[in-house]
């Protein structure tokens, strides 16, 4: 019986190999994929258990910090955010209940320290924690305070302000907004959320997830692709009539106003519209697709938030839910002044602005500026780096200084700051049924962009206002005046 | 002699060690600062042990040194596991602990001649047979989770499977011991197949019917799947013959499948192992938490009281049901990690091959087939469960040996262990006076 005996402990060896297989499995091989199971909240939980890092304005103010809770297994810590609502856009929340959004969803790794097996056995070894690293952004306190404010006075919308050179993003505005303390509040939760709220949507963030058509503000598209295809020169002219007829409709300008031949700086500057018609047309889908698409259009902006919370910009096909590309039909002429189906972020028409004013450069657009480990060292730094080159630097000197009339005599002038030029071009798009406007007469969606210093630009902006009977250089561009003055005055 | 023992008493140093440093580390994260009830705890413990140890001295001189420090380690373990997830449940856990070990005592005490059993198999194999149907029985039947294990008389509730185990271990040693040999010589070849004769397989079949009966009466899968594994591995041991085992694996699977597909409790259980994702928060939700716990260990655990068990700030919402019995072993790939589950399973190898030590250097049939039935009935329960939270088998309501909550289990246990020595200081002490060996197997019905 003896042999049977050894041969059965062989088999029981086999079966408990199994069980050390199957357990190691679980435990290290197969361990990244069950923490991301949806239905294992353990990971949700233990971030909770860890101090996540703290989010920073760029002058050092905290925006987001963890407050410790209880004791013992029941530690755990949750976020605060001190400014309230200034930032819920674009920091957004991170509770336990309901997960991460924007920027906390983006850099949870960061914040919450994630790390490598090797690296937490290396932790466990040496008896270290877990602890988040925390992040400083670009984020200017006051001018996003000035915003939000300006915001307030003149309706639903949003403000981004971006450095040109370097892709910070300074200023990421939208109103309404809703105060990250109190989301975690099941209740708070539930009327956020509830249809009463449905045009409010105070969880949306305008200046990434909100589409308008752009109006006006389209043109220096329009005008990018002309100079940088050759079609014109600043000299060229094109007669501009009070109206035209374009696949059988009248497409005119303001008043039906008769401008005879001019170039590019009087029809900028006083936003013809169908002297930018005629150049669309002129240009071809194809280029004008090309340079929007070298803009950022068509993509998803690549700015440090999740792509699930930013759209891309374009033609929207309603009915097909999809962006239109270069060989679909579309009515050029209206595409090129901002109508068709053109619908834009505000944060891709700062983009817009930022690569004019960056010699024609786009920079990808970022909001932090550096991760700081605990114990205060440095461990990453934004290093601006280069989206696209939609123009040659002499194309976006050119551009700059049509753009300059707009705001020295054209529909801009609002947008003027004492002793500093500002180059910009405003945008009205009229929106008549917008539900979200509640069927009034405030049917305008109102538009500035631009940036200032224009010969040393230091900030750009885009400004939105949804649902409003003024006009961009009315409402638009005083806002921008404000956020670009209070970003300069900060150095 | 007092060699065995001082090993033994060496080897019990570093279990009280471990569990004075286990419960030091459970109270320093529960408590924030370390109090001096961890080392009481950890006193009582070696207190107790050494008792034991005194007892084995005297009454078991010759038997194995590292079978007791070995379990002692495991029911060490459990303490601090159980301490973690719950202290009141602990306490209880140390009185089954002493309970337990003065049936052992007493086991060891009374059953000296343990041939004794063999005279008493049916009676035995009958009671066992009953306490395993007991809880089916009306006012006193307890049902968990849809099967069938428990009982509740008054204020006492318990697993009669837990001692229906050592009954039927009993009973097959026994039966074995005087059948083998016609088993052997009478069976003949059936289309390739060597079958035992008919009339002497009668039992046998009864013992399967009783596997499937189990199964579909106290709708246990693990139970039924330990006693029917136990039962081959003696009926191969005992006659030597693979093909029984093959044979007896095929009546096991086409019955299992039969049931399967007839009894809904035994079909969720199947269906959770294999496709848990279907009902993530229903019923895949224990074998799926089990999982994601151990998910969470990693290479070294957490460490000691370090796992979430329930969800933070809602005391009543668990992240890991029933933690302190069946999915204790999650929670100690949790907070031990992948290496501190090998240990485990190390500990339950090393006992299995002490057990087995036991049966080859044992000179009887019955020393042997018992010894061997003890063993293989106990690694593979531990098989079964760490088996089911792991995924290898489905899920069951079986306990893990010496770590998991419930008296029964504890109790029956040590009364295994007490069996066992019984065995090996016998073997031991003839190998040791020169007992002749007769010849390379035993004598047949050595003992009457």
């Amino acid at each position: 019986m003896n042999r049977q005996i050894i041969k059965l402990f062989g088999f029981i060896v086999v079966l408990f190999a199994v069980l050390v297989g199957f357990t190691a499995w679980w435990s290290v091989f197969d361990a990244k994929n069950l923490k991301a199971q949806e239905t294992n909240r353990r990971p949700l939980f233990e971030q909770q258990q860890i101090p996540r890092g703290r989010i920073l304005a760029a002058d050092g103010t905290v925006i987001a910090k963890s407050v410790r809770k209880g004791r013992g297994s029941n530690l755990r810590y949750e976020r605060h955010y001190p400014l309230g609502p200034l930032f819920g856009h674009p920091i957004g929340y991170s509770f336990m209940e309901l997960g991460q959004s924007e920027f906390e969803k983006f850099h949870n790794a960061e914040l919450t320290g994630e790390e490598t097996e090797f690296g937490s056995i290396l932790n466990q070894l040496t008896g270290q924690k877990q602890e988040g690293e925390q992040i400083v952004t670009n984020l200017d306190v006051k001018a996003q305070e000035v915003a939000m404010h300006a915001l307030e006075g003149a309706g639903h919308g949003a403000v981004v302000a971006i450095e040109p050179s370097t892709g910070a993003v300074k200023v990421l505005a939208s109103n309404p907004p809703y105060n990250p303390n109190s989301v975690s509040n099941e209740k708070v939760w539930k009327r956020l959320n509830s249809k009463a709220e449905e045009a409010n949507a105070p969880l949306v963030n305008r200046a990434t997830f909100a589409r308008y058509p752009p109006g006006s503000t389209f043109k220096v598209v329009t005008a990018a692709a002309g100079l940088e295809s050759g079609v014109i020169t600043p000299e060229t002219t094109i007669n501009a009539p009070g109206s035209i007829i374009d696949e059988g409709h009248e497409l005119a300008n303001d008043y039906n106003q008769s401008w005879g031949n001019i170039s590019l700086d009087t029809a900028l500057t006083n936003s013809v519209n169908t002297w930018f018609a005629q150049l669309g047309q002129k240009v071809g889908q194809e280029k004008l697709f090309a340079m929007m698409e070298k803009f950022g259009f068509n993509a998803t902006p690549p700015i440090d938030l999740p792509e699930s919370e930013v759209l891309a910009s374009g033609l929207w096909d309603y009915e097909n839910e999809r962006m239109l590309t270069r060989h679909d039909p579309v009515d050029l002429a209206r595409v090129a002044i901002g109508q068709e189906r053109l619908l834009v972020t505000p944060l891709q028409d700062a983009m817009v602005a930022a690569a004019v004013a960056n010699h024609g450069k786009l920079m990808r657009p970022q909001i932090w500026k550096r991760v700081v480990n605990i114990d205060g060292s440095v461990t990453k730094r934004m290093k601006p780096s280069v989206y696209s080159e939609p123009l040659k630097p002499k194309t976006a000197a050119e551009l700059t200084t049509a753009m300059e009339g707009v705001v020295r005599e054209g529909t801009g002038t609002n947008a003027a700051i004492e002793g500093v030029p500002v180059a910009g071009k405003t945008g009205t798009a009229e929106t008549p049924g917008n539900e979200a406007c509640g069927g009034g007469s405030e049917q305008n969606q109102a538009w500035f962009i631009g940036f200032a210093p224009a010969n040393h630009p230091k900030v750009a902006l885009a400004v939105s206002i949804e649902c409003t009977e003024k006009f961009g250089g009315d409402v638009a561009a005083p806002i921008f005046r404000e956020v670009a003055e209070t970003i300069l005055a900060g150095g | 002699m007092t060699r065995a023992r001082n090993r033994e008493l060496l080897a019990l140093i570093p279990v009280a060690l471990l569990l004075t440093a286990g419960f030091a580390a459970v109270f320093a994260q529960d408590h924030a600062k370390l109090g001096n009830l961890s080392l009481t705890y950890g006193a009582y413990f070696l207190a107790v042990c050494l008792a034991t140890h005194i007892f084995l001295r005297f009454r078991l001189p010759h038997a194995d040194p590292y079978l007791f420090p070995l379990m002692a380690l495991l029911t060490a373990f459990g303490l601090v596991m159980i301490y973690r997830i719950d202290e009141s449940l602990a306490r209880n856990q140390a009185n089954w602990f002493v309970f337990g070990l003065i049936l052992f005592a007493l086991t060891i005490y009374f059953l000296r001649d343990y041939e004794i059993l063999e005279r008493y198999r049916y009676i035995i194999a009958t009671a066992g047979i009953l306490l395993l149907l007991a809880p089916r029985l009306p006012g006193i039947g307890e049902e968990v989770n849809g099967a069938y294990l428990g009982v509740k008389l008054g204020p006492i509730s318990f697993q009669p499977g837990e001692i229906a185990k050592l009954a039927i271990v009993v009973f097959l040693a026994s039966y074995l011991r005087e059948n083998r040999e016609v088993l052997i010589v009478g069976a003949r070849r059936v289309l390739g197949v060597t079958l035992p004769p008919l009339k002497h397989f009668g039992p046998m079949l009864v013992v399967w019917g009783a596997a499937m009966f189990m199964l579909i009466y106290i709708r246990d899968l693990g139970t039924s799947l330990m006693f029917f594994t136990a039962f081959l591995a003696l009926l191969y041991v005992a006659t030597g013959r693979f093909s029984f085992v093959v044979v007896g694996t095929i009546m096991f699977l086409l019955g299992a499948w039969f049931i399967f597909t007839t009894v809904p409790h035994v079909h969720e259980r199947v269906e959770n192992w294999l496709h848990p994702y279907h009902d993530a928060l229903g019923n895949g939700f224990q074998v799926l938490q089990s999982t994601f716990a151990q998910a969470d260990g990693g290479l070294f655990g957490k460490g000691f009281g370090q796992a979430l068990l329930t969800v933070p700030g809602h005391p009543n919402l668990t992240m890991l049901p029933v933690a302190q019995t069946d999915t204790i072993y999650s929670l100690i790939v949790n907070e031990l990690g992948l290496f501190g589950a090998v240990g485990l399973i190390a500990t339950y190898l090393l006992i299995t091959a002490r057990g087995f030590k036991i049966a080859l250097l044992a000179n009887d049939g019955f020393s042997k087939l018992l010894a061997t039935g003890l063993t293989a009935v106990f690694a593979i329960q531990a098989f079964v469960i760490i088996g089911g939270v792991s995924r290898v088998i489905p899920l069951t309501g079986v306990t893990l040996p010496f770590v998991s909550y419930g008296g029964s289990s504890i109790v029956a246990n040590f009364v295994l262990l007490a069996l066992l020595l019984l065995i090996s200081d016998r073997a031991r002490r003839e190998a040791e006076e020169g007992v002749p060996r007769s010849g390379r197997d035993e004598a047949l019905g050595a003992a009457a």
